[in-house]
């Protein structure tokens, strides 16, 4: 290993930027002559529009223009989509209700999309908002998951009458019923898996501008995957066609999930340009983002696990209500449906499985992959349910976890996927050791004698990510191919430029990447420059999601650099007077096989571009060469996460005192990074099960809608995590790359909750586990103990 | 229109505004100081954290004029030229950042820290200390290890500067 290749911990190229303030970042784009935007969002849940009065606010100080529903219809601007086709099991395709980017008749979430307000500063376009007079017919609101279906339930769009976007099913339903006939023990449970908003620090910004001279728009944009963003923007919403359509992702502060999304107000900030003639920039503030960045997660669940006499797992039924909210967001159908259902296996041999999901609609903000998108849904359900059958059979969790392991692969489960390799009981054991699980009891103990209850749970889990080989998605029914594409530039003075469709928004590409280059060609990673964000620069990407940079996007760079070595060989040949089959290449060096004859990289890039020593029409000049990679099988990683906490019982009040990560993400390129992104993850995942929880009131209205209402973790919220890793390579792509980026998110949820409710002696309590919660459950425990 | 002037990073600037120009503002868009971010526009996320006459304070919720004729410093004004502050300096070696956007209100309370409350701090200290600032990315593991490390580096230049 060099001390820049793969598997060391190099320094982030990015961060000096970052460090000294001269990061750029959407809303630090300003050009020149821009206007302002700001948007009039609906304050009530349901309602129709009935008039939209802008006289008034036309007359404020420094206003531009004023659009509505009718101005993008009479453009023919097209309405936001979704681009994966679920099919309900009756074989109907799902019920897409219209989602036009400003509304059209009728709203359906506080915080949809009425006006738009043109302003030359953005102070001006906010007062002027406040003139504009919207007369509304109020309609009851459809808010809860549980109940949205029910009969008489408010009908969010005409196309799904009973509000059903699809209720679908995945495995055998015959098989299962079987299985559970024969069973010794039957686990059930009930679960919510909270609603959860997304909050990367940086809110969602756009800046649209349009280049008359040559009829071509540029969109700056905080987008996770600005080719997919131009692809939606041209090809569906029909801004522009891609030739006259650049999109810019720019720095982007975080995204996880929520900036896959084509949203509203980009599409009206990049249209609006053209018809104002200036450039058009919005910035969301904060309570717009929780009011309408996609949401994450909000499913209502019953499940139950089939056991035999001597504790294995016979069979597995669940059925989730998943709720979508108002509008079917860009990837929303997919996750409670092939990101959920498909890991409902875990880490275990499970013959049988059946799963039902039914999204519907309400109206709410829409619901979109945040995080694990789905997976951490699945895993909270197999999680929860396996540390509950344990407890029920008397058997210790981690030894019944250990008993149903699938142990040999390939291993095909009865709900789509094959997992490739791993090494379940491996994790589980470094994880018990580094979490000194044998000492759980006296640590127990010595807890009880400060009045404190303390409990552990553990979490095995297992996602699918190097998102994904696209033919398998497409027959799943996907829009787009999950490919991803690379180009490698060798200059002729042996610098390199790497341009990829990834995108970087906290990952550390510009370093990772670079490790691969320089691993491979033996060169400094200070000469190699990783570009992307930028549809005018790199030619074509599907961006950054799923945990999918280093197994897709690291894939196809590597297949690119095979051809630059290929290519790089037949030059040094040329220049060395042998036969290209006859040059190695090590340490940045060709060299005659059998002879002390070397030129280096630097050299043979000079060589390719000057082509004195070839004939140019045997072989091209020049050192460039691009790949795309699909994958042929999804990545598995897997791991064992520990949380054990203490609770104090007067308060409520729960304080994680050890948290125990150990991971397999087959090959890692920078542990440092690798690490980051796990420790990111379990305070995500910690978020979720302690603090956080999107919550409407009954009327649709959200209360939770400014970081006063809704809990962020902070530092003092969290431990320090302890991370070991295991590795098992990934046999399907060329690194042996899994992915790590969700993997925390995932873990963590169940981790506490089996810990919670191991501390307070019953399984009645619900995410987040609020020091209320918790109190109110430690109460309910004890009236109940008193009862029996 | 207001005129309103104060010591940015060294630099006397004095401009006419809008009176309700928030300091986040005239920093960003009149002195194209972009390195303070807006996370939450009400004083909980810490993002747009700068100093005024040496104290952290959250520049979104402070109006230019009520801090007229102040000394400010941004994240800008923290290195000097390549050479970075041993805080930012900490940050980087100790992988306490991902997107950066949180990046520079951290490292300015971190370095207000380090002035109240010393450059030996424990690690309860520090994430008690950080209560105000929000990240979405790190988890604060590695920003905790960051401060500690930056503190004790802060430290030494101190003493270099002293001797």
């Amino acid at each position: 290993m060099s001390a820049t290749g793969i598997g060391a911990s190099v320094r982030r190229k990015e961060d000096f930027r970052f460090i000294t303030g001269k990061g750029q970042y959407t809303d630090d784009v300003n050009r020149y002559g821009q206007a302002h935007a700001a948007f009039l969002r609906s304050p009530h849940a349901h309602a129709d529009i009935l008039r939209i009065d802008t006289a008034a606010a036309l007359a404020m100080p420094g206003v531009v223009a004023i659009f509505t529903g009718d101005d993008l219809a009479a453009d023919k601007i097209g309405g936001l989509i979704c681009g994966w086709m679920i099919h309900s099991k009756d074989g109907e395709p799902m019920k897409a209700g219209s989602h036009p980017a400003l509304a059209q008749g009728k709203v359906r979430y506080v915080g949809d999309h009425v006006a738009v307000v043109i302003a030359d500063t953005l102070d001006q376009a906010r007062d002027a908002l406040e003139k504009i007079n919207v007369e509304y017919a109020v309609l009851p609101a459809n808010v809860a998951t549980a109940n949205a279906t029910q009969p008489g339930a408010p009908v969010v769009h005409e196309v799904a009458p009973d509000n059903a976007v699809y209720r679908w099913a995945i495995g055998d339903e015959g098989a299962t019923q079987a299985a559970f006939a024969k069973a010794a023990h039957v686990t059930k449970i009930d679960l919510v898996n909270n609603r959860l908003i997304p909050n990367p620090m940086e809110p969602r910004a756009a800046v649209g501008d349009y280049d008359s001279g040559n009829d071509a728009f540029t969109l700056y944009t905080t987008s996770q995957n600005p080719h997919v963003a131009r692809l939606v923007l041209s090809a569906f919403i029909g801004i522009a066609p891609e030739h006259k359509l650049r999109v810019i992702a720019p720095d982007v502060g975080g995204g996880f999930g929520s900036k896959i999304f084509i949203y509203a107000e980009e599409t009206v900030c990049v249209w609006a340009a053209k018809k104002v003639g200036r450039p058009v920039k919005w910035t969301s503030d904060r309570t717009e983002a929780f009011l309408s960045d996609a949401h994450g997660r909000d499913h209502v669940t019953h499940a139950e696990m089939a056991l035999d006499a001597a504790g294995r797992i016979l069979g597995l039924r669940v059925h989730t209500t998943a709720n979508l909210g108002a509008y079917l967001s860009t990837f929303s159908s997919a996750v409670p449906t092939y990101l959920y259902a498909p890991l409902l296996s875990g880490q275990y041999a499970i013959p049988a499985i059946y799963c039902e999901v039914d999204g519907v609609y309400t109206n709410t903000a829409p619901v979109d992959a945040y995080r694990g998108a789905g997976r951490p849904e699945a895993t909270f359900v197999i999680e929860r349910l396996m540390e509950i059958a344990a407890r029920e059979t008397g058997q210790d969790p981690a030894a019944f976890r250990s008993k149903n392991f699938v142990t040999s692969f390939p291993h095909q489960t009865p709900v789509i996927m094959c997992y490739d390799a791993g090494d379940y009981p491996a994790s589980l054991a470094k994880a018990l050791d580094m979490a000194d699980y044998a000492n759980v009891p006296a640590r127990k103990a010595e807890s009880a004698r400060k009045g404190l209850l303390r409990g552990v749970g553990i979490s095995a889990y297992i996602e699918a990510c190097g998102i994904a080989p696209s033919a398998a998605v497409g027959s799943l029914g996907a829009g787009v191919g999950l490919w991803e594409s690379a180009e490698v530039r060798v200059n002729p003075v042996g610098t390199v430029e790497i341009l990829t469709g990834s995108h970087s928004h906290g990952q550390g590409h510009e370093t990772t990447f670079a490790q691969l280059v320089s691993e491979r060609l033996g060169i400094s990673i200070d000469n190699v420059s990783i570009i992307h964000g930028d549809t005018d620069k790199v030619q074509m990407g599907m961006g950054t999601y799923g945990s999918r940079s280093g197994a897709v996007g690291m894939s196809a760079l590597s297949k690119a650099l095979d051809k630059i070595e290929t290519k790089a060989k037949k030059v040094a040949g040329f220049v060395l007077e042998a036969s290209a089959e006859d040059i190695d290449f090590k340490d940045g060096k060709f060299s005659v096989r059998g002879t002390d004859k070397e030129i280096d990289f630097a050299s043979v890039a000079l060589q390719a571009y000057i082509a004195h020593k070839f004939n140019g029409q045997d072989l091209e000049p020049g050192l460039k060469e691009s790949a795309f990679w699909d994958p042929t099988n999804f990545t598995f990683p897997a791991g064992v996460h520990i949380c054990e906490l203490e609770i104090d019982p007067a308060t409520g009040v729960t304080r994680i005192d050890r948290w125990t990560a150990v991971d397999d993400f087959g090959v890692v390129i920078n542990p440092m990074i690798v690490e980051g992104q796990v420790h990111g993850g379990i305070a995500q995942g910690v978020g979720q099960a302690l603090h956080e929880g999107a919550v409407y009131d009954a009327s649709g209205q959200l209360v939770t809608a400014s970081y006063m209402d809704y809990s962020m973790p902070r530092a003092s919220d969290l431990p320090a995590y302890q991370v070991g890793m295991t590795q098992t390579r990934c046999p399907s792509n060329p690194l042996g790359i899994k992915g790590c980026g969700e993997a925390g998110a995932i873990a963590a949820p169940p981790a506490v909750m089996n810990a919670i409710t191991d501390a307070i002696g019953h399984e009645d309590i619900a995410m987040p586990a609020t020091p209320l919660a918790v109190w109110r459950a430690i109460q309910k425990g004890a009236q109940r103990a008193a009862a029996e | 229109m207001a005129t309103v002037s104060m010591t940015v990073n060294g630099k006397l600037v004095s401009r006419d505004i809008d009176p309700r120009t928030l300091l986040a503002q005239f920093l960003r868009e009149e002195l194209r100081l972009t390195g303070t971010h807006v996370g939450c526009d009400t004083t909980q996320c810490g993002c747009c954290t700068v100093h005024v006459d040496g104290k952290a304070m959250k520049s979104c919720t402070l109006l230019a004029l009520g801090v007229d004729g102040s000394h400010i410093t941004t994240i800008e004004g923290l290195a000097h030229g390549q050479e970075l502050h041993p805080m930012q300096a900490a940050f980087r070696d100790h992988h306490g950042l991902q997107c950066g956007f949180c990046t520079p209100g951290m490292i300015m309370t971190a370095v207000d820290m380090v002035n109240r409350k010393g450059t030996n701090l424990d690690d309860q200290t520090i994430r008690e200390e950080l209560e105000g600032n929000i990240c979405r990315c790190t988890g604060y593991h590695n920003i905790v290890k960051a401060v500690h490390y930056g503190a004790e580096a802060m430290a030494g230049t101190t003493k270099a500067a002293a001797e």
